[in-house]
């Protein structure tokens, strides 16, 4: 089963174009990672995905093409957790994951007792039937990324679409949050895409990594064949040592050129 | 996944203060605020009625009621011919005023949103200038020409600022708010040249300019009405969805929401509603700022709460203005803009300087 496929997809912003007919298959189920140097078209690619910016060529979406889906049946099937969510002010935390259930309730209703079980068992799920009355604004870096979280899992869609879901927090945060996803990725059967800053993390928590460079697919595979010291240092321009890490996993390390050199002199 | 039966916070879905009880309890306490402030306005003035046989001959008037009230014949036409009337139109243009800023705000999640702000009273004092300055005699007309006059500039106005709005081909909230500056500046500019050119008629236009609310009977009531209902049916039908617009356009489009479509039927409502209060009552300011963000203050700021109650309040706040207006200088009566501002303004800070109550 293909959850996402795209076939010569390019976006232009502002008539410069970020994304170069880019050809990708992204398998139900996946964990998949998007990895690349600032700018090389991680967040567009996401928001191609979501029907956020407009595209030429062909996307489908659990095989129907997207450009054939209401706003409403797009979000049904891909939930988005954007990289800088905004706080409106005032919002208690189930307020806000209720409007996950946005694609579901017509245009001029109110949200029934179902959607309001499942916001609850939603936050349940994440920790956070604590602070359901609390107000989002109040809440800490990591507790307010687990709401928008929930905000996406509520719309029960099965494709998630995270665009760097650990901007701004602590390493034992960025684990929390990635455990987190994982978990509720295998347990719900989603497949999950995400733009991911951190080489490390992206091989430790995704089946297959695609590297973009200048709005192109430069390397796809899993962790070994991508994070490579050449493939790296080529495309980001980094001076890096790939190391074995304990238990199996690969570990990124940035290194200074001059520092080395005392190291050896 | 396992449903529980319990449900914390389940009645605070809105935001801020206000579980199920509280929000019943608020929308209450708003009506009888209202109520209250409708029966003094008809009792006040020079001359004064009893309240028991006002509330008589109102209550007579129902279907199935028959009372006879203590009201002389003159008493009883002061009532229904110039009070009420009166009462009734004050508190339809509040209403409008504060439910079209509360959607203003929304929809442009911008504070200082007002129901003016994309060119509607620009326009509207355009087209009242005109109706002022060139207008024809118009004594024997069924229709006065400065409403109509007033209420098609400020339609025209906001359609100016929303056709001119796209920026990048895209009409984003920055740029709809920067073509209504541009619209209400370049329509100001002709008003105020229109208006010096004629200006044996300055008195009047500014007199309009501050807002006035004089009835003849109920013709200016049954001239707002159909606005009011298809307006405020229109906003507060989509009261969740300005909420889920509170989180951008982007955010919301991912969760399926059209959103450059709620906007322009949101800001279409509220101009129909912003232009329908000024034909017959000229430009009151501060209303549409001032209610709002005091409920909001009150009640937090999901619109499940906030338009209806910004709806109430809005009608109490002119009422009580207007109360002000014809009898703090009886027998002269200040023009209402200037009430709205005097007491709305630091009523404003003190609301602002106050603890909130919220969470």
């Amino acid at each position: 089963m293909t959850a996402i496929e795209l076939r010569r997809v390019s976006v232009a912003l502002d008539r410069r174009p970020v994304l170069s007919e880019l050809t990708l298959t992204i398998p139900s189920r996946a964990r998949l990672a998007l990895i690349g140097p600032n700018g090389a078209g991680k967040t567009t690619l996401l928001r191609a995905i979501a029907g956020l910016v407009p595209a030429s060529g062909e996307i489908r979406v659990g095989g129907a093409p997207a450009a054939s889906l209401s706003r409403r049946e797009l979000a049904r099937r891909i939930a988005v957790v954007p990289q800088f969510p905004s706080v409106p002010a005032g919002v208690s935390v189930t307020g806000y994951v209720l409007m996950g259930r946005t694609p579901y309730i017509p245009y001029f209703g109110t949200e029934t007792r179902r959607d309001h079980d499942i916001v609850a068992a939603v936050l349940d799920q994440l920790d956070l039937a604590a602070f359901a009355g609390r107000r989002l604004d109040s809440l800490s870096g990591g507790e307010r990324q687990r709401a928008v979280l929930a905000r996406a899992l509520a719309q029960q869609a099965p494709v998630l679409l995270l665009d760097e879901p650990t901007t701004g927090l602590d390493v034992g945060h960025q684990q929390q949050v990635l455990e987190l996803v994982d978990t509720l990725g295998q347990e719900l059967g989603l497949t999950v895409v995400s733009a991911m800053h951190d080489l490390t993390l992206a091989g430790q928590f995704a089946d297959q990594l695609v590297l973009l460079d200048r709005g192109r697919v430069a390397a796809a595979g899993p962790a070994a064949t991508v994070l490579t010291e050449p493939v790296i240092s080529r495309h980001y321009h980094a001076s890096v040592r790939v190391l074995d890490g304990p238990g199996g996993g690969i570990v990124v390390v940035p290194v200074r050129p001059s520092a080395e050199r005392e190291v050896v002199t | 996944m396992t449903v529980t039966e319990r449900r914390p916070g389940r009645e605070t879905v809105a935001s801020g203060p206000a579980p199920g009880r509280t929000r019943t309890g608020l929308l209450l306490a708003a009506g009888a605020g209202l109520a209250a402030a409708a029966l003094l306005g008809v009792l006040v003035g020079p001359v004064r009625l009893e309240p028991g046989a006002v509330v008589l001959e109102l209550a007579g008037r129902l279907p199935g009621v028959d009372t006879s009230s203590g009201l002389t014949a003159p008493e009883a036409a002061i009532l229904w011919q110039l009070r009420l009337p009166r009462v009734v139109l004050g508190g339809l243009v509040g209403a409008l005023l504060a439910l079209a800023g509360a959607a203003y705000q929304g929809v442009f999640r911008n504070p200082l949103a007002d129901p003016y702000l994309l060119g509607a009273a620009a326009g509207a004092g355009l087209g009242a200038t005109l109706a002022i300055a060139y207008g024809p005699d118009t004594a024997g007309w069924p229709v006065e020409p400065l409403p109509v006059a007033a209420f098609a500039g400020a339609v025209a106005g906001v359609g100016a600022a929303y056709a001119l709005g796209r920026s990048g081909g895209v009409r984003t909230t920055t740029s709809l708010i920067l073509s209504g500056v541009a619209v209400a500046a370049f329509l100001t500019a002709l008003q105020t040249y229109v208006q010096q050119r004629q200006d044996e008629t300055l008195r009047e236009v500014y007199g309009w300019i501050l807002g006035r609310l004089t009835t003849a009977g109920w013709r200016e009531v049954v001239l707002v009405v159909p606005y009011a209902v298809v307006s405020t049916a229109a906003i507060l039908l989509h009261r969740r969805l300005l909420d889920v617009l509170a989180v951008g356009d982007d955010e919301a489009t991912s969760l399926g929401v059209r959103a450059a479509r709620v906007r322009l039927v949101v800001v279409v409502a509220a101009t129909l509603a912003t232009a329908a209060a000024v034909a017959v009552s000229g430009l009151i300011g501060f209303v549409g700022i001032i209610v709002p963000h005091t409920v909001r203050l009150v009640a937090g700021s999901s619109h499940r709460l906030l338009a209806p109650l910004s709806l109430v309040a809005g009608a109490t706040f002119l009422i009580l203005a207007d109360l002000a207006a014809r009898t703090v200088m009886a027998p002269a009566e200040l023009p209402i803009g200037v009430v709205t501002a005097f007491i709305g303004a630091p009523f404003f800070a003190l609301v602002l300087r106050a603890p909130r109550n919220a969470p």
